[in-house]
C-alpha cells in the first residue's frame, strides 16, 4: 500500500468536497484552455487566409469590413466598385498580380466567388478530382463544401441570393460542379469558385424586375473588391494612399486589419483571462481550507501513522499529495472539457469560414498542467507542514 | 531483551517523574502497574521512542534507542514494538485488511497477505477484512488493533490500558487474547493498567 493509495482513499472518503474542488479547478483551467484554443485558432486562421495579400481594394466604407469580406468571407461587402476604374488599377505597372472578386451568393452558407484564374495562383490551389472552372455556370468547390453538401464532379445546384441563406435562390440558372479542390486549411475549402460572368447572370435584370432597382446588387459593369500583390515592398506606402486620394475606391492593408481586429478581441480574451485566473486562485484557496480543516481530524490518523513507523517526510508527501491529486486532475479534466466545449462551439458555429475546432492542442496546454501542480503544491505546503508539528505520544495519550 | 537505566522525565511546567531500572527478557509479560499520574503513560512513550526521555537510557536488542536520528527511530518503532492504544485509532478510509496491511508498508516490511489473514482469523476477524472501521463493535476494533501491532512480528508488544473502555468479558478477552498472541508471536509483553480485573493474570509486576 503506497501513499498514492492511502491519499487517494482519504480523498474519496470526502467525495463532495473533493468534487467540488476539481470542478472549481477544472472550470478556471477549462476557461483558459477555451482562451488558448480559440485566440491561437483565430490567429493562424487570420495569417493563414491573408497570406500573400498586400492589399485589398473595395468600395469606400469600413477598411476592416472590406478586409472581412473579401479575404475572410466573413462580412458583408462594402459595396461594388466599377469594373473600369478596377481594370484601370490592376493594371498599375507597381501591381504584381491582381484578383477581381464578385461576391454576393451563396449556396447553404458557402460563399460563391466569382473570380479569374489568377485566384488559383494566388492561393497555389489544386484539384483531387474534376478540372478548374472555364465557362459560365460552371464551379470548383472547395473540399469542405463537397463534403457538407455531398457535392460530386457533374452535380447541380442553385447559388441563393444573399451571403449566408437559402431563402431566395435563383432558380433560373444552376450551376454544375466541375471540380473539387484539394484541402488547404484555409478558407479556400468553404468557397465555390466561378467566373465573374456566372455571377453577372445571376443578376441579370431581365428576370426579375425588382432586383434591377436594388443598388447593391452587382451589374455587369461592376466587381466587388480586388486582391492585390505588389511587385515591390516599396509600393506598401505609396499605392494604398494614390488608391485612397485619387480614386473613388478604398485600400485596406490585411496586415493592419487584422492586427487591428486580434487587439479588439484581445480586450475580451484578457478579461476572460483574469476571471479564470481569479477563479483558479478561489480554487486554490479552497483546496487550503478543505486540506487545512481536514488537518484537525487527521492529526489522529498521522500521529498513528508515526507511531507504526511512517517517517514525517512521507507524511508530508501523503498531505501534499492529496493537494496535488485534486489539482492535477481538475487540470486535466480542465483540459478534457475545454476541448470539448470548443468542440461542441464549432459545432454549432454558423460561419463556415471561421470554424473552431477542438481537435487542436497547443502547447500552453503544457502550463495549465503546470499550473495544476503550482496551485496543489501552494494549497497544500501549509497544511502539510504541520506533520512536523504534531506531537505523536501527545496526541495519542488525550483521549478522543 | 529491553533494559531501560536511570531514566527520568521531567513535563514542561509537570512533575519530574523517575522511573526505577527494569530489565525485560525475551517473551516475558508485564504488568506494569501504578496509581494515575505515576507515570505509565509517560514510561510506554519513552520504551517506544516516541518520547525522548531527560536522562538515562533505553535499550532493544543491543540498539541504544534514543541514538537513533528521527527517521531511524521511526523505521525501527515499526519493525521492532507493537503498540496497542487505549483507543483502536484506525484510519476511517481504509478498510480493516488494509489497515493491518497498512502497519507493514510504513515500517518498510513487504506486505505478507497470509499473514494479515491468519492474524485477523486468530482474532475472530476473518468476516470482517473488507469491513470498515465504522462498520466494527469497540471490542472488533481492539482486536484489529492488535493484528495491527503483531503484524510486524515484534520483539516487544506495548498496550496502554487495552481494557479501561471495554466491558468484564470484552476486557477478559482481550487479555487472553494479548498474552496467547505474545507467546504466539515470541514477543515481550507490557500492559499498562490500573485496572483491577488485570492484576493477578500476569505473573510478572513492575511497580510505579
Ligand atoms: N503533555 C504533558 N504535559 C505536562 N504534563 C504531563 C503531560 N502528560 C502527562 N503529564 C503529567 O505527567 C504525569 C504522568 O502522566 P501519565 O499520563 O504518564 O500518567 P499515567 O500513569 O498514565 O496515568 P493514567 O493511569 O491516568 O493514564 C501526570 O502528573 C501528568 O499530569
Ligand atoms: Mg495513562
Amino acid at each position: 500500500m503506497n501513499i498514492l493509495r492511502l491519499s487517494t482513499k482519504n480523498l474519496l472518503r470526502n467525495k463532495l468536497t473533493t468534487f467540488l474542488n476539481i470542478i472549481l479547478v477544472a472550470f478556471g483551467v477549462a476557461i483558459l484552455t477555451i482562451l488558448f484554443l480559440a485566440s491561437t485558432q483565430i490567429g493562424d486562421k487570420l495569417e493563414q487566409n491573408a497570406k500573400d495579400i498586400d492589399l485589398v481594394v473595395g468600395a469606400k466604407g469600413s477598411p476592416l469590413q472590406l478586409i472581412l469580406s473579401s479575404i475572410y468571407h466573413i462580412d458583408f461587402p462594402t459595396g461594388n466598385i466599377p469594373l473600369k476604374d478596377a481594370t484601370e488599377l490592376m493594371q498599375n505597372p507597381m501591381v504584381k498580380r491582381a484578383v477581381p472578386l464578385a461576391l454576393g451568393d451563396n449556396f447553404q452558407g458557402h460563399r460563391i466567388v466569382g473570380t479569374d484564374s489568377g485566384f488559383v495562383s494566388l492561393y497555389g490551389l489544386k484539384l483531387v478530382a474534376g478540372k478548374f472552372w472555364s465557362r459560365d455556370l460552371e464551379a470548383t468547390i472547395g473540399s469542405g463544401v463537397a463534403a457538407e453538401a455531398h457535392l460530386k464532379v457533374g452535380d447541380k445546384f442553385f447559388g441563393a441570393h444573399g451571403l449566408s441563406d437559402a431563402s431566395d435562390e435563383h432558380k433560373h440558372h444552376a450551376y454544375t460542379v466541375t471540380g473539387i479542390l484539394q484541402a488547404q486549411g484555409n478558407i479556400t475549402d468553404n468557397l465555390i469558385l466561378t467566373n465573374i460572368g456566372s455571377v453577372y447572370k445571376m443578376h441579370e435584370p431581365d428576370h426579375d424586375e425588382h432586383e434591377a432597382q436594388k443598388e447593391a446588387e452587382i451589374s455587369n459593369k461592376e466587381i466587388t473588391s480586388i486582391l492585390i500583390q505588389y511587385r515591390s515592398p516599396m509600393s506598401v506606402v505609396i499605392f494604398p494612399r494614390m488608391v485612397n486620394q485619387s480614386t473613388n475606391m478604398q485600400a485596406a492593408s490585411p496586415a493592419m486589419e487584422s492586427a487591428r481586429l486580434f487587439s479588439l478581441i484581445g480586450v475580451g480574451i484578457e478579461t476572460l483571462k483574469w476571471f479564470a485566473l481569479l477563479i483558479m486562485a478561489i480554487s486554490a484557496l479552497s483546496v487550503f481550507i478543505s486540506l487545512y480543516n481536514a488537518m484537525k481530524e487527521k492529526k489522529y490518523d498521522l500521529a498513528v501513522m508515526r507511531s507504526l513507523g511512517a517517517s514525517k517526510a512521507k507524511l508530508f508527501f501523503l498531505v501534499m499529495l492529496e493537494g496535488l491529486l485534486i489539482t492535477v486532475s481538475g487540470a486535466i479534466l480542465g483540459l478534457f472539457i475545454g476541448h470539448l466545449a470548443l468542440h461542441m462551439i464549432a459545432h454549432y458555429q454558423e460561419s463556415s469560414q471561421a470554424r473552431l475546432t477542438g481537435l487542436y492542442f497547443v502547447t500552453d496546454e503544457l502550463y495549465l498542467i503546470i499550473a495544476g501542480l503550482v496551485i496543489g503544491v501552494v494549497a497544500s505546503i501549509l497544511p502539510a507542514i504541520q506533520i512536523y508539528r504534531v506531537d505523536i505520544a501527545q496526541t495519542l495519550s488525550k483521549e478522543k | 531483551m529491553i533494559s531501560i537505566q536511570s531514566l527520568t522525565h521531567n513535563y514542561h511546567n509537570g512533575p519530574t517523574l523517575k522511573f526505577p531500572d527494569w530489565e525485560i527478557l525475551n517473551q516475558e509479560q508485564w504488568l506494569l502497574l501504578g496509581a494515575s499520574g505515576s507515570g505509565k503513560s509517560t514510561l510506554l512513550n519513552i520504551i517506544s521512542g516516541l518520547l525522548k526521555p531527560q536522562n538515562g537510557k533505553v535499550n532493544l536488542n543491543e540498539t541504544d534507542l534514543y541514538s537513533l536520528s528521527q527517521k531511524e527511530m521511526d523505521r525501527f518503532r515499526g519493525q521492532n514494538i507493537g503498540i496497542i492504544f487505549q483507543k483502536p485509532h484506525l484510519i476511517k478510509s481504509l478498510n480493516i485488511f488494509d489497515n493491518v496491511a497498512l502497519a507493514s508498508s510504513l515500517a518498510g516490511v513487504k506486505i505478507n497477505q497470509s499473514r494479515v489473514m491468519d492474524l485477523l482469523s486468530s482474532l475472530g476477524l476473518e468476516d470482517k477484512t473488507k469491513n470498515y472501521p465504522e462498520e466494527l463493535s469497540q471490542g472488533q476494533l481492539q482486536r484489529v488493533s492488535i493484528a495491527r501491532a503483531l503484524v510486524n512480528k515484534p520483539a516487544l508488544l506495548i498496550a496502554d490500558e487495552p481494557t479501561s473502555s471495554l466491558d468484564d468479558e470484552n476486557a477478559d478477552n482481550v487479555l487472553k487474547i494479548l498474552t496467547q498472541q505474545a507467546a504466539e508471536n515470541h514477543a515481550s509483553l507490557v500492559i499498562a493498567t490500573h485496572d483491577r480485573r488485570v492484576k493477578d493474570k500476569l505473573n510478572k509486576e513492575y511497580l510505579l
